[in-house]
């Protein structure tokens, strides 16, 4: 089964690409550290939304050609960043009331585990290793919209959306959609509602690597996106 | 009225065994480092150390916990591409972590700045970083007790000062030496160029002078990236 997944499942790219779509023009959006942040490559032609990060920018743009860069100028993840015209700079307590304040259309997080209730465990594994935190526990609570972008299983193959998480909880009943490398899920009273799946995929398959029920409202569309 | 000091080994000449520091900064952005090795060449012992991150390279912070100087960091996220040292202090029990959301370690920090004992967030409900909190529900919704967080001593790095210490800073190097400005006894700041009263619009100024003590010209300072990438060690 696990072959069979690697085979059809869809890369990190063109999983933050499909998260991409569904980005307005306008959002305010956060995006975290590492694979989040290639959600901002696949901004749609025309839209134009305003990434914040947690250290102060609103407004910044793609990382600068190396010799160029500025570090002062940097993002959450200490990456040399741009600025976009209309950028602004703030303080920490100012860029966290944008946060806790409700003010973010959208954060998109990765993910060790999403239960079907919405919480989420993305921070420690719990196993020894010196814990590190940052703002997702403060993300996590109040954008309006708390999207995750992961694999469908983890590399042993182990369901990754779960009945309850396992390990430690960045927050809990936070989520509200999760974009996997073989489906679209949304969570909804509780539950995970199936919106999208990989036609190569058939729904029994999906469910047999999801730890808790796919629930289905309406039609499933068809999970396309560009080649790799 | 002059807040300026001569010398970096005079700004911190105060700052004793036990004290608690925050230092401003995030990652090596914003990040005080001229204050910081001034602090190690002084070498008081058993501080307390309060920074978004626990150091990175054998420069910094990370100088400060090689050089026997830290006891307990206060952070929200001790891991950078390359913290060895806190990462052997720690293991080997000679730091202490207090781990703490970004968010509520800058909201913590500014509410003892602005003399609010506790206040109520979201963030880390139901988490074990919320254990032995206090929580309460608002309109349907769960919140934790937090505290506030003040310490005896913050070293901040500015771009322009006056000697009133009225401040700006440049770009993301902003982050939380504002905050962290507000919360200490006293503030010690570094500036890349001091101007004369006057010299800063006030429509400008970030941080109003009431909150700063002591101002330290630094002309052209380091970068901590530019340090770690050069495989710096202080001293």
């Amino acid at each position: 089964m696990t072959l069979a997944l690697d085979t059809i499942k869809l890369s990190n790219a063109q999983i933050a690409w499909r998260a991409a779509q569904d980005i307005e023009d306008g959002a305010y959006v956060n995006l975290g550290i590492g694979f989040p942040e290639m959600v901002a490559q696949y901004t749609v032609a025309g839209r134009v939304p305003v990434f914040h990060t947690e250290n102060g920018v609103l407004g910044f743009g793609p990382t600068p050609a190396p010799g160029d860069e500025d570090w002062d100028l940097i993002n959450a993840g200490k990456k040399a960043i741009t600025l976009k015209p209309g950028a602004a700079f703030f303080h920490h307590a100012d860029s966290f009331a944008m946060v806790r304040g409700g003010h973010l259309d959208l954060a998109v997080l990765g993910a060790y585990q999403v239960a079907q209730n919405g919480d989420l465990a993305n921070w420690s594994t719990g196993k020894g290793a010196i814990p590190a935190v940052g703002g997702a526990m403060d993300l996590v609570q109040s954008a309006k919209r708390v999207a995750v972008v992961t694999d469908h299983v983890t590399k042993k193959g182990e369901p990754k959306l779960v009945n309850r998480c396992t390990m430690p909880l960045t927050g809990v009943s936070c989520v509200t959609r999760v974009y996997t490398s073989l489906a679209v899920v949304d969570i909804a009273d509780g539950h995970f509602v199936l919106r999208e799946k990989l036609s190569a995929i058939s729904f029994d398959d999906l469910q047999a690597v999801t730890g808790a029920e796919l629930k289905t409202e309406g039609a499933i569309g068809d999970l396309v996106v560009p080649a790799a | 009225m002059d807040k300026t000091t001569a010398t970096l080994a005079d700004a911190v000449a105060g700052i004793h065994d036990g004290a608690t520091v925050m230092i401003g900064g995030f990652g090596g952005s914003g990040a005080p480092i001229e204050l910081i090795h001034a602090l190690i060449d002084k070498g008081p012992r058993g501080l307390t150390v309060i920074n978004n991150n626990a150091g990175n390279g054998h420069v910094g912070i990370a100088a400060m916990i090689e050089q026997g100087l830290v006891a307990k960091m206060i952070c929200s996220f001790p891991r950078s591409p390359e913290t060895v040292a806190f990462n052997e202090a720690y293991m080997a029990g000679r730091v202490e972590l207090e781990l703490v959301p970004q968010g509520t370690l800058a909201e913590r920090i500014r509410a003892a700045g602005a003399g609010i004992p506790a206040f109520y967030t979201a963030a880390s409900y139901g988490t074990e970083l919320a254990e032995g909190k206090s929580t309460e529900e608002f309109d349907g919704k769960h919140y934790v007790r937090e505290r506030w967080l003040k310490a005896d001593f913050a070293l901040i790095k500015a771009h322009t000062g006056d000697r009133h210490g009225n401040l700006t800073y440049r770009m993301a190097g902003r982050n939380f030496n504002p905050v962290m400005a507000m919360a200490a006894t006293r503030t010690i700041a570094q500036v890349s160029r001091l101007v004369a009263p006057g010299g800063i619009d006030p429509e400008h100024v970030v941080t109003p002078g009431i909150f700063v003590n002591a101002v330290v010209e630094v002309p052209d300072p380091v970068q901590e990236e530019i340090l770690i990438r050069e495989g710096a060690v202080y001293p």
